[in-house]
């Protein structure tokens, strides 16, 4: 069957329609989950269900979705009680109780499960199907539960929205305003199990807390507003959704939850390596732009700081620029990097060459080259000052994480340090270019002069 | 005689995974252990397309492997900004779909069917044996149990100290020059190991509770590492036994019962537990007030 004539069957579009819903509204309730760092506990609600449908199923014989939800709602609630009992009165950490209750009670689902296969009472076939999912299992009725349900879920998180970001980033700060926030904590755990049960016939008690982690931590990824991320959540959820049921119908035999985890997970990966801020590929498009520029801010520093050198020691003799290998050697850099960023700080017009010998460019700087080298070096002694000395400076309010000190500082506190840099004979010499002129290349000129 | 060859697998399983066990809680790495027997799914998988066996050593590698790209993935979208707990559940579910998937494509070439990859199918152990020069050794799950259970003996009895220290207080021996990261991945292989030989007897969801159950158990009931590895592969080792006698009892799954007993002596320790369970401390509460009284 293409996907095309799969569209058009009534009975799939009706499934197509709960798994949207579906997605949505595990969508939106996983962003709260994840961001109050609850994202495991739908893992251990959902494996938790198991026992709690086996059980009704054991009880009435019946397979409808709305008695199973009762069934595995109060499993849920049986086992949230016991993780936060196990890890609030005794040493078990959270995490310990959180794995524990979730394999005992899936454990205690698989006996009662097994059992109902082998007692073999004919009617049992759909009941595996709740492990993995099987979206095409759904009828109307089930359909209708759930977009009752979602309907729920939706209206209540659209009235509680401000409540539930409160609690999501400061509950604390929301019991201080007297906000109920173990009631509201309560209720966003009863609707985070309720999502987890309407998504348990068409993802599987396995997977199903895939679909509250994933579509939030890919929506994460897009915004830092907690709205647009609910609403990306969700988006991202309905969509998984529908491509991993369309997926499965291509395919006999293979059950809907894998194939909707596996979309979810292509569009996770697709923002982990692609997202404009956060995404892998602009990191490292950043780190490298950073490390070229601190590479060229380096090597300007070394040719400023040879050229004071120079003035200071041989005032007389002849000025012949200074070559990439020698200002390798005084960075601490390879000469092959520093020789890249003398093109790159050509490019600019900052560094020109000043003589060839027959093995090296020797380089010097142009004039508009040289203020920009002195900002630089009079910020890095500043700097190598302000540290030096940091319990004579500890009361100036300092952000050590700016690039540039003297902005910081107040007049005052800023001829202190100049004066400091002085005593140590610190202070940058080459300010006042007009004096050097000699040694400087005219950018626009770019030829060798003598 | 298959009944003794179960209750055997099924206690080597119970004593292996309890006493790596309490090395993964102690570090507070119990959903890590969940992750890992969940995602080294299509390790198994790609072994058997590969290997076109049932052989437990091309199944022992690609576990390995995979258990050892989980850790790696969760640590790398750990340092990527995204929460621990989240990171975690994004990796096992898609690695464990990756499997599921396989399983139903492949569903000619493979044999392992989806209930058997979550509950396994220890109850068929005892036919699945091992032919050496023409005598038979035993069920084949046997050894492979018995031997990983071997190796970590070995691996951790001889870096003891070092595994110990890692566990309490990993920066003091980061601090004295123990290469923690390294004993942390050796951990985590021992970890990947053992679930794939305990996969083909108890599948992937319980051989979570087989590492967390019985430790957890023991952690409540002592304070010294030595008395809780002993007591906590006891409490895999009884809990296997009982299981198998529950689960003929009630006609249902071998290592659903094991995990329903285990889960049945961690209650009992938490509610009996001389130091640490409630009824104690209920006692000792009351004791204090009358005494203030």
């Amino acid at each position: 069957m293409n996907m095309w004539q799969a569209l058009q069957d009534p009975n799939t579009q009706w499934v197509l329609m709960g798994c949207v819903l579906l997605g949505i509204s595990s969508g939106i309730l996983g962003c709260f989950a994840f961001l109050r760092g609850r994202s495991l506990m739908g893992d251990a609600l959902a494996h938790a269900a198991l026992p709690g449908v086996c059980l009704v199923y054991l009880l009435t014989g019946s397979k409808s979705i709305g008695l199973f939800l009762i069934g595995a709602g109060v499993a849920g609630l049986l086992a949230t009680y016991c993780i936060t009992a196990i890890s609030r009165h005794t040493r078990i950490k959270e995490d310990t109780s959180l794995a524990l209750t979730l394999s005992v009670f899936f454990g205690i689902g698989i006996v009662l499960l097994t059992h109902i296969q082998h007692s073999a009472s004919g009617n049992q076939s759909g009941l595996d199907k709740f492990l993995f999912g099987q979206a095409a299992s759904l009828v109307f009725a089930d359909v209708v539960t759930i977009m009752v349900v979602a309907a729920v879920l939706i209206v209540v998180v659209a009235l509680l929205f401000k409540e539930f970001t409160l609690l999501s980033f400061d509950p604390g700060f929301g019991r201080g305003l007297g906000f109920p926030m173990g009631f509201l904590d309560a209720v966003l755990m009863l609707m985070l199990l309720m999502a987890v049960v309407i998504g348990l016939q068409a993802v599987g008690v396995v997977l199903v807390a895939a679909m509250l982690i994933t579509p939030a931590v890919t929506a994460r990824y897009w915004t830092d507003e907690l709205s647009k991320m609910v609403v990306l959540s969700g988006f991202f959820g309905a969509v998984s959704g529908v491509l991993g049921t369309l997926i499965s119908t291509q395919q006999e035999n293979l059950p809907t939850g894998p194939t909707i985890v596996l979309s979810a997970t292509a569009f996770f990966l697709f923002s982990l390596l692609f997202s404009p801020r956060r995404g892998v590929l602009a990191r490292m498009v950043r780190f490298l732009r950073m490390r070229r520029k601190i590479l060229r801010e380096d090597v300007m520093q070394a040719l400023y700081e040879q050229l004071e050198e120079q003035l200071k020691s041989r005032p007389t003799s002849v000025y012949r620029g200074f070559g990439a290998a020698m200002l390798a050697r005084k960075c601490g850099k390879r000469t092959a990097a520093v020789r890249h960023a003398l093109r790159d700080l050509q490019k600019r017009g900052y560094v020109a060459e000043r003589t060839r010998t027959d093995d090296e460019t020797l380089w010097t700087f142009t004039s508009e080259g040289l203020p920009v080298a002195h900002r630089l070096v009079l910020n890095q002694r500043l700097w190598d000052l302000y540290h030096m000395n940091q319990n004579q400076f500890h009361h100036l309010e300092i952000d050590v994480n700016q690039e540039e000190l003297a902005p910081q500082l107040s007049d005052e506190a800023l001829s202190l340090m100049l004066a400091q840099l002085r005593a140590y004979d610190l202070t940058p010499q080459l300010a006042d270019y007009q004096g050097f002129s000699h040694l400087l290349q005219q950018s626009n000129q770019g030829g060798l002069s003598l | 005689m298959n009944t003794f060859w179960i209750i055997l697998t099924g206690s080597l399983v119970a004593a292996s995974c309890g006493f790596l066990g309490c090395f993964l809680i102690l570090r507070r790495m119990a959903m890590l252990g969940d992750a890992i027997s969940h995602a080294i799914l299509p390790g198994i998988v790609l072994a058997f397309l590969f290997s076109g066996s049932r052989d437990i050593l091309p199944m022992l590698v690609g576990a390995a492997v995979l258990g050892l790209v989980t850790v790696f993935i969760v640590q790398m979208l750990q340092q990527s900004g995204v929460k621990s707990d989240a990171a975690i559940g994004v990796t096992f579910t898609a690695l464990f779909s990756v499997g599921v998937v396989l399983v139903s494509l492949y569903t000619q070439q493979v044999d392992l069917d989806l209930d058997c990859v979550l509950y396994g199918e220890i109850a068929y152990v005892p036919w699945d044996t091992w032919q050496l020069d023409g005598v038979d050794m035993g069920p084949r799950a046997m050894w492979g149990v018995g031997g990983v259970f071997l190796l970590s003996l070995l691996i951790i009895g001889l870096f003891f100290k070092q595994f110990k220290l890692c566990s309490f207080d990993p920066a003091l021996a980061a601090a004295i020059g123990i290469p923690v990261v390294l004993f942390h991945y050796l951990l985590m292989t021992l970890v990947s190991l053992t679930t794939v030989a305990a996969f083909e007897s108890v599948g992937a969801i319980l051989v979570v509770a087989m590492l967390v159950v019985p430790s957890a158990t023991a952690y409540l009931l002592t304070d010294r590492l030595h008395a809780m590895l002993f007591i906590s592969m006891g409490v895999g080792v009884l809990s296997a036994v009982c299981g198998y006698f529950l689960a003929s009892w009630l006609d249902s799954s071998i290592a659903g019962a094991m995990t329903t007993v285990a889960g049945l002596l961690f209650f009992l320790a938490l509610l009996f537990s001389p130091r640490h369970g409630l009824v104690g401390k209920l006692i000792a509460r009351r004791k204090v007030r009358l005494w203030e009284a």
